[in-house]
């Protein structure tokens, strides 16, 4: 198969599978292998591109011109290839938890849900492989649409309200701040391709530099970088297997790498670090990181507590790439990949605690890691991972990171990374002990969740410290990335 | 034959609108307007086509030279305006029979149908003539049949709301044809092309500029441009479901064409935006109508008349193309006309078969009405994606040529005020949607069922459409910039 093929087969079979879903509505055994066997042909396919990427193609394809200036087209480039991976690989953990957990909760109107995140994938394919800002803006407000029924899937009214909320500031901040800021790009570099050192070099001036930077950043709500987090914990509204995948995983993970990716394509790293009009994202990155944490401390809702928590750790990604160092965004890529599988490993044990329990509040979960240990057992993993202690993925981001603030001294950087560990710990650590714990009266007895959640969040678990022994793979992708900032010419 | 084409173009719906009126019955006439709408239809394509090929085609009815007859004059941007026109009646005619029957009493849809024929002949009238004076008796025909086409409305106030649109239309042709007179006091011609070549001479006298204000607030009326916009919610919400789709989609395109026509190829662009202070007051009212019909639109309660006010918002953003006045700006503002006469047709379609079905088209009475109606429902929401511009949907062609165009000219704030606008469409189009999907199903809709498959397939298509002309943009777009270069060069 010719890589132009794989790319289109990437997009066209979780299309496919959203399309057969309808046909099977009232099988459900049927409908649920329809969404498997997508997902694994996904992955496959996916890593079939992997090969060529490692060996330095940038497999690409021109769809079509829309008008001129927009034009749908894909480009497999290190920082896709890795968040592909990502999102296909874990769509299928995913998939068999929300079996279990869509089973479990008897929810209704499964075939929606199915349909939606089918083609949220979709989506997120899109955004992955994008070979502009056209064509990734067209997924990521996609994304945007497809995601709002999975918010509002409950129909209660406090899901409604989320959905409002999330449609409003998704779509708003992209539609007044990210448009714009395209039709700017397209205007002053007769382009929107994404092209090693970026296309704006020499364009515009300095201060435009800054003002376009805090279009795109803030424009790309998705990242929830602080003022624009609001939505975030407000989704948790949604189904737990929505909160994993999307939520931590697909729709924020999507933010911030179109952050990264703008900050490596479209700006270039070396304009921006000589502009020196872009260095107040370290800041707002790191007031979010702190404060996001700081929030999540005082929060006895688990989802609600691991929401601000996501917050946090996608700021990571954005102060990472805000260094405009190649190293820094070495860390942030891998930190992408790092907290995704960290990440939904703890939502799935939230939803596992959820179903197993029957408790959503952290003050009520005393003991339950004695009755679901294998859940809680996952948990306390990925807990170390979200801190940052070896031998877990969330390691080795924010150590290169760290490197890298220290590098060009940006002391400010490495205080926030310090203390946001600490505050890490803070708020992780306590749910493990309490969890742990012993409970007064008879010996409780097991009550794991079905096997069909248990299983994914422990292979996630399992793949959280797997990517701290075996780096290779990520490791290689983020190097590639971080390589093609020094060699390439700047200026475009 | 072939040579008669611009005259067949407005004589066979004027023939078949005599048919109509003497066989009466509802059967035969409908049948009469199928054929009537498709022979049109062929008619305006065959045109298109002839013009692309051989340029402009002039026409002199009844042989008679044009500076004494009528010139028929068919250019690239009218056979778009006729292409538009006569492509939406065809869509309409198969929608038209059960609506028109359930709607309309039996004993007067022979006289419907006659009306409709005798407005479709005179919009195409003024879309193809090339003669000041024939656009004026065109004008009165179109208006005169629209009136008693919102007059027979089931709803008693659609005898008010035809009123107030013949008095507001009665005022804006006499406004017309004042400003027609003087010109031709000035000039001594009623032909475009004559009098634009004779005005050179005498522009900058009294008369031309008062013809010339005569003529902008006459045509501002019949396009319904903010402050001159209050006929139209009433009568769009009042007017039987086909008289509506037909007339939000055309009547107020032909109007703004014909607006163009006066501004760009008969005053021209340098005389009314560069020595006259038009652009300020077309930019500020353009601006006002948009934010202001929207907020309007927020607080309705009648579904019709929500997305009535949401045209005089629309329209709002083509004159805002076409007071930038730049090819940018002026495709921005064609290509809107196209999509938006698209996009309504499809709503207010969709919106005629929940009528047919529920009886009602008040938020209370379409509650819940989306699980009833999945298909029309999905089918209007596609169409109102593309209402707010979402990416991949014709909207978003038309806003992104509207922003590049602000920030070309370096109006930045303009291209601002342009995607704050479409927030306020995510609002009201919201609320139209949570009414829909979430709310309990009021009595009337708990037991409603898809329409018939002739309603629904014309209201499909209209969705695909939306999402079509959002990609393939070679019919919209590349036609239109070619209109806008043809507007800005004038007219010989």
């Amino acid at each position: 198969m010719t890589p132009a093929t794989l790319i289109v087969l990437a997009l066209v079979i979780p299309t496919a599978v959203a399309l057969l879903l309808p046909l099977f509505a009232s099988r459900a055994n049927l409908r649920e292998t329809v969404t498997l066997i997508g997902a694994v042909l996904l992955l496959v396919v996916v890593l079939m591109l992997l090969p060529l990427v490692l060996a330095g193609e940038r497999p690409a394809l021109d769809v079509w011109m829309v008008v001129p200036g927009l034009t749908i087209a894909f480009k497999v480039e290190p920082l896709g290839m890795l968040f592909a991976i990502i999102a296909s690989g874990l769509w299928i953990a995913n998939s068999v938890y929300s079996i279990g957990y869509m089973r479990a909760e008897k929810a209704h109107r499964q075939t929606l849900f199915y349909f939606c995140f089918a083609v949220a994938i979709a989506a997120t394919m899109g955004i992955a492989l994008s070979g502009n800002l056209f064509t990734l803006f067209l997924f990521y407000e996609l994304l945007t649409v497809s995601t709002y029924p999975l918010v509002t899937h409950r129909g209660t009214v406090e899901a409604r309200n989320a959905g409002r909320l999330y449609l409003l500031m998704l779509l708003g901040a992209s539609t007044i701040l990210l448009l714009p800021a395209l039709g700017w790009t397209w205007v002053a570099a007769e382009t929107l391709d994404f092209r090693p050192g970026g296309i704006l070099g020499g364009v515009v001036s300095n201060t435009a530099l800054g003002v376009l930077l805090a279009l795109y950043v803030f424009g790309t709500a998705k990242a929830a970088v602080m003022p624009l987090h609001f939505w975030l914990p407000a989704a948790m509204v949604a189904p737990t297997p929505v909160s994993a995948l999307l939520h931590a995983v697909a729709v924020v993970k999507a933010g911030v790498f179109t952050i990264l990716k703008v900050i490596v394509y479209t700006f270039g790293v070396e304009t921006l670090a000589a502009a020196g009009t872009g260095d107040w994202l370290v800041y707002v990155a790191g007031v979010t990181v702190i404060v996001a944490s700081a929030i999540a401390l005082r929060q006895d809702n688990l989802k609600r507590r691991l929401a601000f928590s996501t917050i946090s750790q996608l700021s990571y990604v954005v102060l990472g790439a805000a260094l405009f160092t190649p190293l820094a965004v070495l860390g942030a890529a891998l930190h992408i990949a790092a907290h995704a599988v960290s990440k939904i490993t703890l939502f799935f044990a939230a939803g596992s605690i959820h179903i197993g329990a029957h408790v959503d509040d952290i003050s009520r979960m005393k003991g339950v890691g004695r009755r679901q240990p294998w859940t809680m057992g996952a948990f306390a993993v990925a807990s170390l991972s979200m801190i940052g202690v070896p031998p877990t993925a969330g390691f080795l981001g924010k150590w290169f990171i760290l490197l890298a603030a220290v590098g060009i001294g940006q002391w400010f950087a490495v205080g926030v990374i310090v203390i946001s560990t600490l505050l890490n710990a803070g708020y992780f650590l306590p749910i493990v002990y309490r969890a742990f714990s012993k409970v007064d009266g008879a010996r409780p007895s097991l009550a794991e969740a079905p096997w069909p959640m248990v299983a994914p969040l422990v292979v996630t678990a399992i793949l959280t410290v797997a990517m701290f022994v075996w780096p290779e793979i990520p490791y290689q992708l983020a190097e590639m990335l971080s390589e093609s900032l020094t060699t390439a010419p700047a200026g475009g | 034959m072939s040579e008669h084409l611009p005259a067949l173009q407005v004589v066979v719906p004027l023939f078949g609108a005599l048919l109509a009126a003497l066989v009466r019955r509802p059967w035969p006439a409908w049948l009469i307007t199928v054929v009537v709408s498709i022979a049109v239809l062929v008619i305006s394509a065959m045109l298109l086509v002839r013009v692309l090929d051989e340029g402009v085609i002039s026409y002199h009815l009844g042989g008679w030279d044009p500076t004494i007859g009528i010139e028929y004059r068919v250019d690239i941007v009218n056979a778009l305006i006729l292409l538009l026109v006569s492509a939406v009646a065809a869509v309409i005619a198969p929608f038209a029979r059960l609506s028109v029957l359930s709607e309309v009493p039996e004993d007067r849809i022979g006289w419907f149908y006659s009306m409709y024929l005798v407005a479709l002949a005179g919009l195409l009238g003024i879309a193809i003539t090339g003669d000041a004076f024939n656009a004026f008796v065109f004008l009165e025909v179109s208006s005169l049949s629209s009136y008693a086409l919102i007059a027979m409305g089931r709803d008693r106030r659609a005898l008010v709301a035809a009123y107030q649109y013949l008095i507001m239309g009665t005022i804006g042709a006499t406004f017309y044809v004042i400003g027609v007179g003087l010109l031709y006091t000035m000039t001594g011609t009623l032909n475009l092309g004559l009098i634009a070549d004779r005005l050179a001479d005498v522009e900058s006298t009294r008369s031309v500029l008062v013809a010339l204000a005569f003529i902008f607030v006459g045509i501002s009326l019949k396009l319904a441009l903010f402050p001159l916009h209050y006929w139209l919610p009433n009568a769009y919400a009042y007017a039987p479901s086909v008289a509506t789709v037909f007339l939000a989609a055309t009547a107020t395109k032909v109007a703004i064409y014909l607006f163009a026509r006066f501004v760009f190829s008969v005053f021209g662009a340098g005389f009314v935006f560069a020595d006259l202070p038009v652009t300020p007051v077309l930019v500020t009212l353009s601006v006002a109508a948009i934010f202001g019909a929207a907020t309007v639109a927020v607080f309705q309660s009648d579904v019709k008349r929500m997305f009535a006010y949401s045209s005089v918002g629309q329209i709002g953003y083509i004159t805002l193309g076409l007071a930038l006045a730049t090819v940018t700006g002026l495709t921005g503002g064609l290509v809107h006309l196209l999509n938006h006469a698209i996009i309504k047709a499809a709503i207010f379609m969709g919106l005629g078969a929940v009528f047919f079905r529920v009886g009602g088209i008040e938020f209370k009475d379409i509650a819940g009405i989306g699980r009833r109606m999945p298909i029309t429902m999905s089918a209007i929401g596609i169409a109102c994606l593309s209402l707010i511009g979402v990416p991949g949907t014709a909207g978003f062609v038309s806003k992104w040529y509207l922003i590049v165009a602000s920030i070309e000219v370096g109006w930045w704030w303009l291209g601002f005020l342009i995607v704050l606008s479409s927030m306020l469409t995510v609002l009201y189009v919201g609320r139209f949607f949570e009414c829909v999907w979430f709310r309990e199903p009021s009595p009337e809709a708990a037991t409603a069922t898809e329409p018939p498959f002739e309603m629904l397939v014309p209201i499909c298509l209209l969705a695909a459409a939306t999402v079509y002309f959002g990609i393939d943009t070679e019919l919209t777009a590349g036609m239109a910039q070619r209109a806008a270069t043809a507007l800005l060069e004038g007219l010989r």
